[in-house]
């Protein structure tokens, strides 16, 4: 079934939706951002991963007081809680329980709760903004590349191909390797922070690039564009005024998918000892000291499912946005 | 693409630390150690140039690859045959025999994954197209979403707490065999890095696979072949999944040589002493002529795939044709 794009008068053409929110009732004109909307709501799968995105953005933004009400500073340690002899955690289940929602580390014993409540702010920080950078080249690289065409398309659309094939974990990894702890004006975590936004961001932008290029193709030759340009608007107003509004859809659609592949991507990097520094909490940084730890499964699970819930439900959120914003679904 | 990659590669190692503030002498200090006197640290500065211009600097360093190039430490000069990546400077060693020694184990890991995720990833991707909506269809493509949302570092970590820690079916972490030295042991250690890194891209290529061939299968053409009376089976090998395989076959050319230049999560997960582990330990010591060595190495890898790929169109898209 193929929704209408735009929907004005005449009831005696199929109107899919209609049929399916009730007959009888006066046709309305509907944008397809209201009938995205009207699919996304029914959705109940994507409305379960986008109430999740919700709840763990709640949660990043509320960390502090989360913490201070459930467990204790995710860099205090509690060796009270370890066991000296063996450094494990006493009492069973890696000492959970009231004190300590989700256990506490070995040898240190910090307030596993509190670590992934903390990490849940770094992750979403740098996927978030991460996903924004590639958003921004990958928007004006492709509406450039589309609108312009000729040289200037092939130009930017080998440089796509190039960006797309590079070994991009490598270079990541030796790029943040290399760069040293203070620079540019920021230092420690900071300037890490910072820098795993600009690689990521710098590395995914093509995806986005693609899809921008080819909307912008075919909202080239539209009319509403030959109109404008008739009327005597510049290159600017016709890319700003007319294109631009009409890829923002498919551009949030991408974006949230986007935003998932840079969260796995920080926990890769942070897994790997060259995203963040400990001992700031993040959950990829969790999961790499607790390859040392095979015994206590709470140790591994935890942020392992802390990644995998949130990665998860952004994908499942941005697969329905898809499904609601594109035509030929359903 | 060869020239991009040696750019960036070159950009990275050379060109970014002196933006964040690094001085030759600070770049030249790290490849003497940190015991140096200030006189030495300048001496080597000068003998490998990073006071030059940075084109000059450059070109030095694709002369190295292409030509080799000669190394004057004052005590005598030093010969570096042609692909001439540097000496790491921990051990000593040419980093180029170093890397050699690595490939066998990524490549190993990366063949056999490759082959259980192209086979079980399209095959799931087909079956799910072609009933789509039904239970398996759903339960596949839930654990497909599942899949891709799973970081291998964890279910790499959980697979071995099971498998190996837990049930003792799997060796443990670590544990290598040459293909030469034991077919079988060689297959058994593999076997649990194989079948998680293969579950991640399999994930990937069966949804891509589904996804291509509910498009196909909608195709006009479709209709004619059905029309003229071939069976099921060849209307959807034949026609259906020839044309849904182009898009897979591009990624899986970008995958696999991502794959062979550092499987660097799953090695690493696995303690595997491949080509991703030799990169992680040269970041960790900050050998910079062995992390060059080996992002060279990996990116080189991925150009020659996606060759690979281009020459494997004509054989799948007869639209294609060699000239």
């Amino acid at each position: 079934m193929t929704a209408p794009l735009d929907v004005s008068g005449s009831a005696s053409e199929a109107q899919p939706e209609v049929v399916l929110t009730g007959a009888g009732q006066a046709v309305q004109g509907r944008s397809l951002t209201g009938i995205a909307w009207m699919r996304l709501r029914r959705d109940k799968v994507a409305l379960t991963g986008g109430i999740t995105v919700l709840l763990l953005v709640l949660v990043a933004v509320f960390a502090t007081p989360i913490i201070a009400l459930f467990g204790h500073p995710p860099l205090e340690f509690h060796q009270d809680m370890i066991d000296s002899s063996t450094l494990l955690p006493k009492g069973d289940f890696g000492g959970m329980g009231s004190e300590y929602l989700l256990g506490v580390e070995p040898v240190n014993g910090r307030d596993i709760f509190s670590r992934i409540v903390a990490g849940a702010g770094i992750s979403l920080l740098i996927g978030f903004l991460a996903t924004l950078v590639s958003v921004l080249i990958g928007t004006v690289m492709g509406v450039v590349a589309g609108y312009f065409g000729g040289w200037v398309d092939q130009v930017i659309g080998r440089l796509m191909d190039v960006f797309l094939a590079f070994p991009l974990l490598v270079f990541a990894i030796a790029l943040a390797g290399v760069v040293p702890d203070k620079g540019f004006g920021l230092e420690g975590n900071g300037l890490r922070i910072a820098m795993l936004i600009f690689i990521i961001g710098f590395f995914s932008w093509p995806s986005i690039g693609r899809i921008v290029r080819g909307q912008t193709l075919s909202l080239r030759e539209r009319e509403f564009v030959d109109a404008a340009r008739s009327l005597g608007a510049r290159n600017g107003y016709i890319l700003f005024r007319e294109i631009l509004p009409n890829l923002i859809a498919p551009i949030l659609v991408y974006a949230t998918l986007l935003i998932p592949a840079n969260i796995l991507f920080e926990a890769a990097l942070s897994f790997l000892g060259v995203g963040i520094n400990p001992p700031t909490p993040t959950w990829g940084g969790m999961l790499s000291e607790a390859v040392r730890f095979y015994t206590l499964p709470h140790f591994v699970i935890f942020p392992g499912l802390a990644i995998f819930v949130t990665v998860l439900a952004f994908n499942l959120f941005g697969d329905g946005l898809r499904d609601a914003f594109d035509p030929r679904a359903h | 693409m060869l020239i991009v990659i040696s750019m960036v590669t070159f950009g990275i190692f050379f060109v970014v630390p002196q933006w964040a503030g690094s001085t030759p002498e600070a770049l030249a200090s790290r490849y003497v150690g940190r015991a140096a006197t200030p006189e030495t640290v300048h001496l080597v500065a000068e003998r490998l140039g990073f006071n030059d211009p940075i084109v000059v600097q450059y070109g030095r360093f694709l002369k190295g690859i292409f030509v080799g190039a000669e190394y004057d430490y004052g005590a005598g000069v030093e010969q570096c045959p042609a692909p001439c990546l540097g000496y790491s400077f921990i051990s000593g060693q040419p980093v180029w025999p170093d890397l050699l020694d690595r490939m066998p184990v990524t490549f190993s890991l990366a063949i056999g994954a490759a082959l259980l995720w192209v086979v079980f990833g399209v095959s799931v991707g087909v079956l799910s197209a072609l009933r789509r909506g039904s239970f398996f269809d759903r339960l596949s493509m839930g654990t497909a979403l599942a899949g891709v949302s799973l970081p291998i570092f964890f279910t790499g970590m959980v697979s071995l707490v099971v498998f190996s820690y837990g049930l003792g079916w799997t060796p443990p972490g670590g544990a290598w065999t040459d293909l030469t030295e034991n077919p079988a042991q060689w297959a058994y250690n593999l076997l649990l890095p194989w079948i998680t890194l293969a579950f991640l891209f399999a994930a990937t290529y069966a949804r891509l696979t589904r996804a291509g061939m509910l498009e196909t299968m909608g195709e006009d053409y479709i209709r004619t072949a059905r029309a003229k009376g071939l069976r099921e089976r060849e209307v959807v090998v034949k026609h259906g999944l020839r044309a849904a395989l182009t898009p897979i076959l591009t990624l899986f050319g970008i995958d696999f040589g991502l794959l062979i230049g550092g499987a660097i999560l799953t090695e690493t997960t696995y303690t595997l002493p491949g080509l991703g582990q030799f990169a992680i330990l040269a970041i960790r010591n900050q050998d910079l002529p062995q992390v060059m060595g080996v992002v060279l190495f990996a990116a080189g890898f991925v150009v020659v795939a996606s060759f690979v790929v281009d020459l494997l169109y004509a054989v799948v898209d007869p639209r294609v044709r060699l000239s």
